[in-house]
């Protein structure tokens, strides 16, 4: 069964996966759905350690991808209390209205 | 024991810190007793020194101490080092005992300032310095007491800063003197590059080998240690301070400004004898210069009408007689007409200053007259002082200035000797004008001041006395001429002039001092009749000679001269440069690049959108680009 997949496969799908997350992230204004996308292209790059990681015979990819993991779930809750403290103060999660850092 | 010379200046110096620091709480008693009580302790072991000195041989008489390097950078080093040779001792016994005697005189004379203290304390502080002055083995330690001296002389002669005439005349004493300063560090620098070392043991011994006699280098050398002396000691041209200093309490114009400090530059000339013997061309400037600053300081003095300032005209006089002693070559002449003088001068000024305290502030000779019958201790002083001072026999300052006139007459510089001894009759003249404007005559005094005349305290008239004493006596020192105890004394420091070889004076030489006395002697008379027998004569006088009287009494416009020709051109040199280079140059530059940064951010600033989806976008262009650089070209 492992012969019946072949590597560029996986990395076909991940690359799809990781466009559709940056041009979400590029184009969507809800700060909800942006970090949906940013979610995307992790688990893009996750796909794509675990298919070398297969290929190579090597661990190493999957003991890369549970850290991802990890950091990504910190990165959640992060992402989530600023998102929930930005609503409350403009009463809005809409990225074009948050331009406090324009020079 | 000769390793305490350091405590000589370090005495004064730890009681002028003392009283300083602590002054203000203590009794005003307690801080006369401190001052004075470390100037005696100077003067005392100065004394013991003298002694110890003089049980050495003629041949080896000096004694040194280091106190450790002090800059030691590779193979150049400075030490903290004193010499206690015959010149220095004669210099510290003159600063640290006419210094004790004005210490005392000012207990009487500041007795109501409300700043005692900070008097004292200054003027145990110029104490210590002028004996590192004289007591250093090495030019940057005498340069140090040198910028000491002239330091407190600043704070001394604008002791009353509230009065805006001291104020400025402090500074104006400080400015002036930097352009002498000036040149003597060029000169230690250049000196340090010609022999590595500022060692006066050094420097003398490698001079002769390493710059030959008559050579420009030495003559700019010893030039450029001159043009400092021409300002601490106030001869031409940058004698002009001088007179302004006597806007300082009358013991500070004594001590600092007549006895000790302006001969500071005769001590240093003295001291280089072995460079200057190496350039007469510079020996015969100093003595021109000296000559010449004689006659012109004395003629001055001829018209003045400030008490004070005819006595600073003739300090200026006589430290010129002094330079033309050391420039003909006749250095303990010199030196002897130095200690004379000090004693004679610093009586003359105590005199005054008992004088204008008597009257409260004034200082007009116009207003004086017949002070003598009321101030007689002070009338009886003044009068030796100024016979002194005229050069009459047999008081000290007969000894020395003859002394002084028949070297320059013996080395072959008869226009000098004239010019001499014409400044001699003009100081008979001058200073018996005083006398007589002074302490003779009808009184001209304001009425109310006129009944309650009364002579100083006795903390006054002690010092006045002693130095009386010590001006009619001192000069027997030096008697027979060029052969006196004090010759025999310092001669060993001195390199022998051409002419000095033989001791005995020629019969020459006897018609010689009797001319000058004669000459001194007709200016007194003159003085007598012009201003006691008619006083009505010298305005006749004035009325008949205008403009040589206006030229005298502006003191030639020098100052006019120097307020046209220099102080005003610098000042608007600056102020133009002030305007045009720094302000529009300096800081238009700067502020021009400030300014280009602040555009050049502005530009950049509309990158800086603040939307979150543009950064990514940027971000995500640029990893394509760094991708696709790596794939197809890396």
């Amino acid at each position: 069964m492992t012969g019946t997949v072949p590597l560029n496969a996986y990395l076909i799908v991940s690359a799809a996966l990781f466009a559709i997350g940056v041009i979400g992230v590029l184009i969507r204004r809800n700060a909800l759905i942006i970090f949906m996308a940013i979610e995307l292209m992790l688990n893009a790059v996750n796909l794509t350690f675990v298919a070398f990681s297969r290929f190579l015979d090597s661990m190493d990819g999957q003991i890369i991808v549970f850290f991802v993991m990890a950091v990504a779930a910190a990165e959640v809750v992060l992402g989530l209390a600023i998102i929930i403290a930005l609503y409350r103060n403009k009463e809005s999660v809409n990225v074009d209205e948050l331009n406090l850092l324009r020079g | 024991m000769s390793n305490t010379i350091w405590l000589i200046p370090f005495i004064p110096l730890v009681g002028s810190v003392f009283v300083g620091l602590m002054g203000r709480r203590m009794r005003r008693s307690s801080v006369a007793i401190i001052a004075c009580g470390a100037a005696s302790l100077a003067l005392l072991l100065s004394l013991a020194f003298l002694a110890r000195l003089l049980s050495l041989p003629a041949e080896g008489r000096f004694l040194r101490q280091s106190l450790g390097p002090w800059i030691a950078s590779g193979d150049f080093s400075v030490a903290f080092g004193f010499l206690f040779d015959p010149l220095s001792a004669i210099m510290a016994l003159v600063v640290s005992g006419v210094g004790l005697l004005i210490h005392v005189y000012s207990i009487g004379y500041m007795e109501k300032d409300r700043d005692y203290h900070r008097f004292f304390a200054l003027l145990n502080l110029f104490l210590a310095e002028m004996l590192v002055l004289v007591l250093a083995d090495n030019y940057l330690l005498l340069f140090l007491g040198w910028e000491g001296v002239g330091l407190c002389s600043y704070l001394l002669i604008g002791f009353w800063f509230e009065r805006p005439a001291a104020a400025s005349a402090g500074t104006k004493a400080f400015l002036v003197n930097r352009i002498g300063d000036a040149a003597v560090v060029v000169g230690l620098i250049w000196m340090i590059l010609l022999f590595g070392s500022l060692d006066f043991q050094i420097v003398f011994r490698e001079a002769p080998t390493t710059l030959s006699h008559g050579s420009v280098a030495a003559s700019v050398l010893s030039l450029l240690l001159f043009a400092g002396a021409t300002g601490k000691s106030a001869q031409l041209p940058l004698y002009v301070w001088l007179p302004d200093a006597m806007e300082g309490p009358t013991p500070v114009s004594a001590l600092i400004h007549a006895a000790t400090m302006v001969t500071a530059g005769v001590y240093m000339v003295a001291r280089s004898a072995p460079l200057f013997q190496l350039a007469p061309v510079s020996l015969e400037i100093v003595a021109w210069v000296g000559g010449l600053t004689a006659f012109f300081a004395a003629s001055i003095a001829l018209v003045q009408t400030d008490i004070k300032r005819i006595i600073a005209y003739s300090t200026i006089s006589q430290l010129g007689y002094m330079f033309l002693g050391l420039g003909v070559g006749a250095y303990a002449a010199g030196i002897f007409h130095l200690m004379t003088h000090a004693f004679f001068k610093a009586l003359l000024f105590l005199a005054a200053g008992s004088v204008i305290h008597a009257l409260a502030g004034e200082q007009d000779l116009r207003k004086m007259g017949g002070l003598r019958r009321s101030l007689r201790v002070t009338a009886g002083s003044f009068l030796i002082g100024a016979l002194a001072n005229a050069g009459i026999a047999p008081f000290a300052g007969f000894w020395s200035k003859d002394e002084i006139l028949f070297a320059a007459y013996a080395s072959g510089h008869r226009l000098l000797w004239v010019l001499g001894a014409l400044t001699a009759a003009g100081t008979g003249f001058y200073i018996f004008r005083l006398y007589f404007l002074a302490f003779e005559g009808k009184s001209r005094l304001d009425p109310h001041l006129a009944g309650h005349l009364r002579e100083a305290p006795w903390s006054m008239r002690l010092p006045l006395v002693l130095l009386a004493l010590g001006s009619a006596t001192v000069g027997f020192f030096g008697v027979p001429p060029e052969s006196g105890p004090f010759h025999r004394f310092l001669g060993p420091v001195f390199p022998v002039s051409p002419h000095e070889g033989g001791s005995a004076v020629p019969a020459s030489g006897i018609v010689l001092m009797l001319a000058a006395l004669v000459m001194a002697l007709v200016g007194i008379v003159m003085a007598f009749r012009y201003y006691l027998q008619d006083p009505r004569r010298p305005e006749a006088l004035a009325g008949r000679y205008p403009t040589l009287y206006r030229t005298l009494f502006h003191k030639y416009w020098v100052d006019e001269l120097y307020e046209g020709f220099v102080v005003r051109p610098t000042s608007t040199a600056a102020r133009t440069l002030s305007e045009s280079f720094d302000v529009r140059m300096v800081d238009g530059s700067v502020n021009g690049i400030a300014s280009l940064v602040g555009m050049v951010g502005g530009l950049l600033r509309r990158l800086q959108t603040g939307h979150v989806p543009a950064y990514v976008l940027s971000i995500l262009i640029g990893v394509v680009v760094l991708l696709g650089y790596l794939a197809f070209l890396g």
